[in-house]
């Protein structure tokens, strides 16, 4: 078997925008006055096809809605939600800020780190299935701790609860 | 009620009425307990009627700053020389605050409703609900009945869509959330111009929070003079409004009172009190941005916009932020920097340099490496975040700071005399 060198960067691009994924483009475009009104929209649905963006898709977008490639890379640095770089399988947002933190949630990051193999916030397990991060308040604090797994938004988790939930979403 | 527990008798429900009942999250459902009457009876009023009914309501924004709500509705052009929007605060991030969230989850129709009474006074033709990135299940609750009252046509020409954040508490702030629309960073904007004469995309905009939109049918329904009775003390201060209670409280949750209702009753009667063998050390009343009570202030307020103001506090979103006795506030109120720090734009040099230094000063107190210089030093900065940025952010990195100073300052000097285990932050 033998294997052809591509150079990074300059492997074929598939675009997302095509087919389907263009149509509802389309659609969402006609919500706002301006193509740029749909800028954060565009950026979920490349984030739901490909996992993360890449400077290669926020090109893409650029060119679809017609602002510049800066300009799209300045939306996507600003918000936390976009992924610069891909994720584990699943992705773990745990809230720690002050009422969950008062709650305990400390301890459910560190039974999530553990009990994923992710090891430390941020990083990705071995096994390529899970990314845990801590997150700012998300807007739950009477259910201490939510956490939301993937796009399953989960209330009031315990260090107790952690392994049946890594079991489930294995 | 108090969701997810049963309601107190001493409640007053008016918005949360059919929270935990799912069957009120249909179409169906919703007109069989009386929704979208409302709608109907404003769509066949002027547009300045409806704005006049809800003047003379008393009804003030439930989102924190505590605007009257027909008052800022009257302020968009009566003339219309081109798209009037609508934009929907469900950006909820304000920590100790969930109450937009059950509003959604359970009665997606009450806000629908509200946002198109809301568009038709300001003649508004496209309303935006700006939900936040991470309240997907709320999201999923929406799009469904979105859908279901679009097929129904209930909205005339008004139309209703929802807009996703990604990740970014600033983008509540109502110049950020129209920049955000706008598909740009989520960076307020100087005011003036103020929304209602170029908002977003530059045209005449109304920003109202879920909440205010939820009590706008009621009011319809029943009458201003209903609304305005609704009142137990201040009557510049009416209605109901839904309180997040969290942190060391024995039944969190959301409860809804009138306003006006006791502190204290909130806290001791409808949410449970304290934990077992625990006492009250302090308690934030209105949302992480505003000033900290101690048990004394806390246990004589009464829930409305002046009786919070009388203790030195804001009645801002309703998110109750109980500490006990057990709670270390120098570490509170460092993480509540942090807080700040993370969510700063960073566009002012005040909020992006104040928030991560008090951060870290903040820090070094908790690693026992603190000076005593550094409690004034604390102040300084505060003073310098205050009331000199384009948005209130940095204020409210501020408020925490200096309240806590003020009214917990022993437990700030024991970590710096070595009195306290220093604490990895």
């Amino acid at each position: 078997m033998s294997s052809v060198h591509v150079p990074a960067g300059t492997e074929a691009y598939i675009p997302v925008f095509t087919g389907k994924t263009q149509a509802e483009l389309e659609t969402i475009i006609k919500r706002y006055p301006t193509k740029q009104g749909a800028l954060l929209p565009a950026l979920w649905l490349v984030q739901r096809e490909r996992g993360w963006i890449s400077d290669r898709n926020m090109t893409e977008v650029a060119e679809v809605l017609g602002v510049t490639p800066a300009h799209v890379k300045g939306v996507v640095t600003f918000y936390t939600m976009y992924h610069q770089h891909p994720v584990g399988r699943h992705f773990v947002q745990v809230c720690t800020t002050s009422p969950c933190n008062l709650c305990g949630a400390e301890d459910v990051v560190r039974a999530l780190v553990q009990e994923t193999g992710a090891g430390e916030l941020g990083a990705t397990s071995p096994d390529g299935r899970w990314t845990v991060i801590e997150v700012e308040c998300l807007g739950a604090c009477g259910f201490a701790t939510p956490i939301l797994i993937d796009d399953d938004f989960i209330e009031s988790v315990t260090p107790d609860k952690v392994p049946g939930l890594v079991k489930r979403y294995g | 009620m108090g969701y997810p527990h049963k309601s107190h008798p001493k409640e007053t429900v008016v918005l949360s009425k059919y929270f935990g009942d799912a069957e009120a999250r249909s179409l169906r459902g919703w007109k069989k307990r009386g929704g979208y009457e409302s709608l109907e009876q404003a769509l066949a009023m002027d547009p300045s009627a409806v704005t006049e009914a809800i003047k003379a309501s008393g009804l003030r924004g439930r989102g924190g700053a505590g605007f009257p709500t027909g008052l800022k509705w009257s302020f968009m052009p009566k003339e219309k020389k081109g798209p009037h929007y609508l934009c929907v605060n469900a950006d909820e991030s304000e920590p100790g605050t969930f109450k937009d969230r059950e509003i959604m989850r359970w009665t997606p129709h009450a806000l629908l409703e509200g946002a198109a009474i809301a568009a038709h006074a300001i003649r508004a033709e496209i309303g935006y609900i700006y939900i936040r990135g991470e309240f997907t299940e709320p999201w999923a609750i929406m799009e469904q009945a979105l859908a279901e009252a679009n097929t129904a046509k209930l909205f005339g020409e008004i139309r209703l869509y929802l807009h996703r954040g990604a990740g970014a508490y600033i983008c509540g702030e109502e110049t950020a959330m129209m920049n955000s629309i706008e598909g740009k960073r989520g960076n307020p904007r100087i005011k003036p111009p103020f929304p209602a004469a170029a908002g977003v995309f530059g045209r005449p905009t109304t920003i109202n929070n879920v909440e205010t939109l939820a009590a706008v049918p009621h009011i319809l329904k029943h009458g201003a003079e209903w609304h305005k009775k609704l009142c137990l003390s201040n009557p510049k201060s009416v209605g109901t409004k839904l309180f997040s209670v969290c942190g060391h409280i024995a039944k969190p949750g959301n409860y809804e009172v009138t306003l006006g209702f006791p502190l204290k009753d909130l806290l001791h009667d409808l949410a449970g009190g304290m934990r077992p063998g625990r006492t009250l050390k302090g308690c934030i009343p209105g949302g992480s941005s505003v000033p900290i009570l101690n048990r004394e202030e806390a246990e004589s307020t009464l829930l409305d916009y002046e009786g919070c103001v009388e203790k030195g506090t804001m009645l801002g979103s309703g998110g109750v932020i109980v500490f006990d006795d057990s709670a270390d506030m120098v570490y509170q109120i460092m993480r509540l920097a942090r807080f700040y720090a993370h969510e700063s734009c960073a566009q002012c040099t005040q909020c992006r340099e104040g928030t991560a230094w008090t951060t870290k000063i903040l820090e070094r107190i908790l690693a026992g490496q603190g000076k005593t210089s550094d409690l004034d030093l604390l102040l300084e900065l505060s003073e310098n975040m205050t009331g000199k940025t384009i948005c209130v952010l940095s204020d409210s990195c501020a408020a925490p700071i200096v309240s806590g100073i003020k009214k917990f300052r022993s437990e700030f000097e024991a970590y710096i005399a070595g009195k306290k285990r220093p604490v990895a932050a």
